[in-house]
């Protein structure tokens, strides 16, 4: 398919600009561009472009989507509606605090909402994704330590089923990396944390649930053991949705948390849209959080700028009309609502692990919580069919592959992570398929290889793409 | 004759030059290699500590040094082409000065084992 600046003519105009109001300003040599590179079609051709774009992507919106960690639930067509409101939508960020109270409001009431699920004191919505609110929640616990004179804690001690954004933010943020080995059942190994622990450690970064999909049991005992050293405890958010609304970060010992809104409380991402990662701290880190911070004063919302803060780290207050999306859904879904939105995710999670276990051999002994990982290792033995080929063969059978190859720890992993918004009835068909790929891969091992056969490009050639990728447009 | 780190690294002893590679498992298990972070010549190396990076389609994977010492030489081959180490079981990717004695390797017979 060609690009829209391939079917670009220069004889062609879809849009008329209107005539200049204001004089023309003649700027000094060398700070213009010769002329800016548009494509030039008519609006019908715009639109054919694009729309041919969407037939050839696959969404949400598309069927079932199960990319393991990414939590692709649903996205209500509602609050499409909500963030495009212009009071919204058309506000500039530097207008002044007095002018923009709803929009204010809207982020202070949204932060005392977050507050209240994950149990800390305070938060902060610049950070604009996951990892950028890692990164901010790092630098609390930097500024924490040197606000106490504490310059020794140089090390953040971080499992080896985390997301590799957790070693890449603590580096960005300064910080000496320590892996932290998990044991058979993916918990973290207690004993070697104890050895690990030190007048170094300035915290540990944990996901809880983990990325096998495995409620840490002894996350109490861990916080306990790191706090005991003098380090403090970072809870990544990336798999809230198997306990929002049930049990709290705070609760748990944690004393920074970040939360991704677009995939917890149903902003739309991936392709569809931006993210944000709100981060919320205890009272002792609130000092540090990133300026200007709203205030609820009785002259109404203000901005303050404390002194010791860590520093900003977006322009402005993030992405805006994300946190309207997030608001939105948790006005909607109320307390319980997001308690039974989890329990939900968590269930449908159990349910097709169950079912796909009936067609190849899956430890179904633990319960898992909302996601779930399988190793395709014994199917790769036996066929030689990977992981990859099944993941290939799930795209002909209408289904998003899953995350495949991740976490690193289990050889051949797929993972599944359902959630809360498919019905039982794409959970059995997605079972059915799975299954159906399975018994294939012994009966025709090529076929599955083959696939995928039903998408304008098959399988694209990966290595070369990464080895020599073109870069120009 | 090579021996094998229990991280799939071999050092393999030519003309009194130590040089080292990946095993044929682990090339396998990571499948196509797009990218080879060279070390740098002159690095110091721990044993059993991260010298450089491998990417493949599938992941990002650290070769750790099987020795301590100092890098003296790197395969500038496989700048352009990594694939190198999966198609030639003998591709090195540095060379290293020991700096004491290789410890606590494997032998191939030992390393097959390991594996299982």
């Amino acid at each position: 398919m060609k690009t829209v600046f391939e079917k670009s003519s220069a004889e062609i105009k879809g849009m008329e600009m209107p005539a200049p109001q204001v004089e023309k300003h003649i700027f000094a040599e060398g700070l213009l561009r010769d002329g800016l590179r548009l494509p030039e079609l008519s609006e019908q051709e715009v639109a054919r472009h694009y729309t041919a774009l969407s037939k050839r992507a696959f969404g949400v919106d598309d069927g079932f989507y199960p990319l393991g960690s990414c939590t692709m639930k649903y996205n209500p067509k509602l609050h499409e509606k909500l963030a495009a409101l212009a009071g919204f939508a058309d506000v500039h960020p530097l207008t002044r605090a007095d002018k923009i109270q709803g929009s204010l409001a809207l982020i202070d009431t949204l932060n005392s909402y977050l507050c209240g699920i994950t149990g800390m004191d305070a938060f902060t919505t610049q950070p604009c994704a996951g990892a950028h609110g890692e990164f901010l929640g790092l630098l609390l616990i930097k500024a924490y330590h040197a606000s106490r004179g504490d310059g020794a804690r140089t090390k953040v001690i971080i499992p080896d089923s985390a997301h590799g954004t957790n070693p890449a933010s603590a580096v960005m943020a300064g910080f000496e990396v320590v892996h932290a080995g998990t044991d058979a059942s993916g918990d973290i190994d207690l004993d070697a944390l104890r050895a690990l622990v030190g007048a170094d450690t300035a915290a540990l970064m944990l996901t809880n649930p983990s990325t096998l999909g495995l409620f840490e049991k002894n996350v109490l005992k861990i916080a306990e053991i790191v706090h005991d050293a003098g380090g403090l405890m970072y809870y990544d958010g990336a798999n809230l949705n198997a306990v929002a609304g049930v049990v709290r970060p705070g609760d748990m010992g944690f004393d920074v948390v970040h939360l991704n809104l677009h995939k917890t409380f149903s902003a739309p991402h991936g392709g569809g849209g931006p993210g944000a990662g709100p981060v919320g701290c205890k009272k002792a880190l609130v000092p540090f959080l990133p300026n200007p911070r709203i205030a609820d004063t009785d002259e109404g919302f203000r901005f303050n700028y404390g002194k010791r803060s860590a520093g900003r780290v977006s322009a402005f207050y993030g992405n805006f009309g994300v946190l309207v999306k997030a608001l939105a859904y948790i006005v909607t879904l109320g307390g319980e609502g997001i308690a039974q939105a989890s329990e939900t995710a968590v269930l449908n999670a159990n349910y097709l692990r169950e079912k796909m276990s009936l067609h190849y051999p899956i430890d179904t002994s633990r319960p898992c919580m909302h996601e779930f990982v399988v190793s395709m290792k014994k199917l790769k033995d036996d066929t030689g069919v990977t992981a990859n080929d099944v993941a290939k063969a799930l795209i002909d059978r209408g289904i998003h592959p899953p995350t495949i190859y991740f976490p690193l720890i289990v050889e051949e992993a797929m993972m599944f992570e359902p959630t809360e918004t498919e019905t039982k009835e794409g959970l059995d068909r997605a079972a059915e398929a799975f299954g159906e790929i399975v018994r294939l891969a012994y009966a025709d091992p090529a076929a599955v290889k083959r696939a995928p056969v039903t998408t304008p490009i098959g399988r694209p050639d990966e290595a070369a793409a990464a080895r020599h990728p073109v870069l120009v447009g | 004759m090579k021996k094998y780190s229990e991280t799939h690294e071999w050092l393999e002893i030519k003309d009194g030059v130590a040089y080292v590679g990946i095993s044929r498992h682990a090339a396998q298990e990571l499948g196509e290699i797009v990218f080879v972070q060279l070390p740098e010549t002159g690095a110091a190396v721990s044993a059993g500590q991260p010298a450089c990076e491998i990417e493949s389609v599938k992941a990002v994977a650290e070769v750790n040094s099987p020795v301590d010492g100092t890098v003296t030489a790197v395969n500038t081959a496989l700048e352009d082409a990594p694939e190198l180490l999966s198609e030639d079981g003998d591709a090195w990717i540095f060379a290293v000065e020991p700096s004491s004695a290789a410890a606590g390797l494997m032998t191939e017979e030992e390393y097959k084992e390991f594996l299982g």
